[in-house]
């Protein structure tokens, strides 16, 4: 692997490096850190695995690349480019089924021009199919960063996604 | 010089136990007094039910409104975040707790209605009329709550055993000392004050509590099996990966009441003599996630937890682990793995975790719900727990009813009670739309599909097993007459393909092959010998495969056919047009490949 030693990058790593303090720095009490909690400190500041990351976890973890990039490409959650300004659950799970997430999903698809789990193509909203985001007496559900909202029909996913594509604006970068 | 050496070990115990009762007695009076300062303070309360179906239903809208009012901002009322009543077709609940006097819960309330209701509240003498959403109060009736049904008393209510549920709602979940002035900590104060180790264990055995994270394998015996360890360091862990979907009751307990959740943690640290805890939860689920790390923090701070806990000699630590998505994350030697921070994939067993566990130490791993009926079962007695629920299974289940039902929502029965109890006379029936219930689907994606002719079955962990069903984890997922039975079995097939860890071919594959036959009938494209293949497969994935995952994973397929065979045989026929509201077949679902290193 080639060291990307541009300004970006290195900015890059010092983030990833306060991420990874972070998880014991100040903390009144032991915290285990292990391969797998450090991935998920880094992913919840940058919003993904970028390559350095995983070279900064191996190191910090005493692993190896190679076993970071098991652990990192196993667990679904984990991704590797960045996501759009707002991230978009659509929950695809068995009660969300019956109650029509299908309907729910292509309406999604459909308003942002996305097919499938992706970013649009202006960068600012990411798709994402979730297996259940723990409301299912309200099924079916969507959710904005973890912000659920529950008895979506296709009419009010697409008002949802347009309502948050006119928020986002023009797009700045988070 | 026998007997003096006797006197003076008595006098250490007697003076030792003193000390704990000491310790808890100052916790107890300031939680009392603070319990006090809510309830009988000189303002209404206000508590908005929250946990991830009360946010779902808008309750982050109703709370904004309530903190950014002006009667807030001037001290005209206090505002909490409590957790869900469980009735969450009522959802946003908002409860209002008058000064020394009754309370009134609001139903489906709106930004609109909150600041309404305070207005009710806070202007004029507060006598005036109750807000029309309000449905039910708590306490003595007085001249203007007089119309309204007492919450136990709903229909709903009455039909419930509420032991895991009972301060769901009740109390800020984020507060301690509301935990302690209704009663918390103290089956941990007097285990720690009077009970010695075994005596906690054999309670637990004595109460015949089954594990309720699926398996239903009795907890004391369990727990007997790390308790003789003399290892110097030990784990208890529990299990709240909660990945089926369908389920949210262990997340609910966190939400709701973690403290509940921690004390049993903690008595069964104390019951098997262990050194560490730690409570497994996905991440990404924010709300448990935070409310049990704030409870832990505020155990070490009343010393509940860490060394010499209450002033005793018994030490303990706990801390908050956090897996990635993964289904499999949630069988107990694949925890481990993650704990660790690898990848959730099972291990071989033996050794057994009570032999070799988390990082290859003596470890036991329990469910949720599963340790929060501990705290109850060591305050109350054994025979106390065991008066609720049947001969095989005593206690409580937590059901989940979700789907094509009246009143979804998060339900505490005794075991016993007949499932058409629950849909009926609880759920209410199907719901608006729908004529009648088709299909229930219970116990996860791994579990199975029942139909009417099972519906009087009683909710218990052998009786459901005898119709080809699994409680599991509570999860109750109802289908109308509408539903689309190969297609239901086409998407829980789906989810355990996706979640398969891939270690045992058999499952990664099976699952897969699984897949594309469902898929083809789902589209008109089934071939005969189909079924044959699907039975042929399943077969292998049960004999070849580590874990529950495969092994269970036919059983989505077995139990429909067993109820439903007409629906499959029907897709051979040509009888039933392709699936889905699209009439193409088709079902989306995610991949689990995703792109390394574009957009940069």
């Amino acid at each position: 692997m080639t060291t990307d030693t541009s300004a970006k990058s290195r900015e890059l790593r010092s983030r990833i490096q306060t991420a990874l303090n972070g998880q014991t720095h100040g903390k009144p009490r032991p915290v285990t850190v292990t391969v797998l909690s450090s991935l998920l400190a880094v992913q919840d500041e940058l919003h993904y695995i970028p390559v350095e990351a995983v070279e900064e976890v191996a190191q910090y973890c005493d692993s190896t690349i190679n076993d970071v990039w098991s652990v990192a490409s196993f667990y679904t959650n984990f991704r590797f480019d960045p996501p759009g300004i707002a991230t978009v659950d659509v929950c695809w799970g068995p009660t969300c089924h019956l109650m029509g997430a299908q309907d729910i999903l292509r309406a999604v698809h459909d308003e942002t021009d996305v097919a499938g789990e992706a970013t649009t193509s202006d960068g600012r909203i990411t798709i994402r199919y979730s297996t259940c985001l723990g409301a299912c007496a309200h099924a079916p559900v969507i959710a904005r960063d973890h912000h659920l909202q529950g008895r979506v029909n296709p009419e009010s996913a697409r008002e949802f996604v347009s309502n948050l594509s006119e928020e986002l604006g023009d797009g700045i970068d988070h | 010089m026998v007997s003096t050496i006797d006197i003076s070990v008595e006098e250490q115990e007697t003076e030792a136990e003193s000390q704990i009762d000491l310790a808890f007695r100052e916790i107890r009076e300031r939680a009392n007094d603070h319990w006090r300062g809510l309830t009988e303070g000189d303002v209404p309360w206000f508590k908005v039910g929250f946990g991830a179906s009360g946010q779902a239903a808008g309750a982050q809208d109703v709370y904004d409104e309530l903190i950014a009012s002006p009667q807030f901002r001037n001290g005209k009322f206090a505002l909490s975040k409590v957790g869900t009543r469980g009735l969450m077709y009522l959802e946003p609940l908002l409860e209002v707790k008058s000064p020394g006097g009754n309370s009134v819960i609001h139903a489906n309330v709106s930004p609109t209605i909150a600041s309404e209701i305070v207005t009710g509240y806070t202007e004029g003498d507060g006598s005036a009329p109750l807000h029309e959403t309000a449905i039910a109060r708590i306490g003595k009736k007085d001249a203007r709550t007089q119309n309204l049904t007492r919450w136990r008393d709903l229909p709903i209510n009455r039909l419930q055993t509420k032991v895991l549920t009972r301060n769901f709602g009740v109390i800020d979940p984020h507060d301690l000392l509301q935990y302690v002035a209704n009663g918390g900590y103290t089956a941990l104060h007097r285990a720690l004050a009077s009970k010695s180790q075994a005596e906690v264990l054999d309670e637990v055995k004595a109460s015949g509590l089954r594990g309720r994270g699926g398996a239903a394998f009795p907890t004391g015996l369990k727990w007997s099996f790390l308790a003789p360890s003399d290892a110097p360091i030990k784990y208890v862990l529990c299990n709240c990966e909660e990945g089926d979907p369908g389920a949210f009751n262990d997340k609910g307990i966190l939400e709701s009441d973690p403290h509940l959740l921690l004390e049993g943690l903690i008595l069964n640290g104390y019951a098997t003599r262990s050194t560490h805890g730690v409570i497994f939860i996905r991440q990404g689920h924010d709300l448990p996630i935070d409310a049990t790390r704030e409870a832990i923090d505020q155990a070490y701070e009343y010393g509940l937890l860490g060394t010499n806990i209450l002033d005793s000699d018994f030490s303990f630590e706990a801390e908050v682990s956090l897996t990635g998505d993964s289904y499999v994350a949630g069988e107990e030697t694949a925890m481990m793995e993650a704990i660790e921070g690898k990848r959730s994939t099972p291990r071989f067993k033996p050794p057994f975790p009570a032999a070799a566990g988390l990082w290859q130490k003596p470890t036991n791993i329990n469910n949720v719900k599963t340790l929060a009926y501990v705290p109850g079962i060591v305050k109350d007695g054994a025979d106390a727990f065991k008066a609720t629920g049947t001969e095989s299974s005593s206690g409580t289940a937590l059901v989940c009813l979700t789907g094509d039902v009246a009143r979804p929502g998060l339900y505490e029965v005794a075991m016993g009670v007949t499932i058409r109890t629950v849909l009926e006379e609880i759920g209410g029936g199907p719901a608006a739309g729908s004529e009648r219930i088709k299909v229930l689907q219970t116990g996860g994606p791994l579990g199975g599909v029942m139909g009417e002719e099972a519906f009087d079955t009683e909710i218990d962990f052998d009786e459901m097993a005898k119709v080809g069903c699994i409680l599991g984890s509570g999860g109750i997922i109802v289908g109308d007459e509408k539903t689309d039975i190969v297609d239901l079995i086409r998407n829980l097939v789906a989810f355990n393909q996706f979640e398969s860890c891939g270690k045992c071919f058999p499952c990664r594959l099976g699952n897969t092959h699984m897949l594309d036959v469902l898929d083809r009938m789902c589209k008109s494209e089934a071939r005969p010998g189909d079924l044959d293949l699907l039975e042929k497969v399943g077969t292998n994935m049960k004999v070849g495969s580590l874990c529950g995952h495969g092994q269970l994973g036919y059983n989505p397929i077995s139990s429909a056919m067993a109820y439903f065979e007409d629906e499959f045989r029907q897709r051979f026929e040509g009888e039933l047009s392709p699936s889905g509201s699209q009439g193409d077949g088709i079902m989306l679902m995610p991949s689990r490949t995703r792109p390394v290193g574009q957009g940069r």
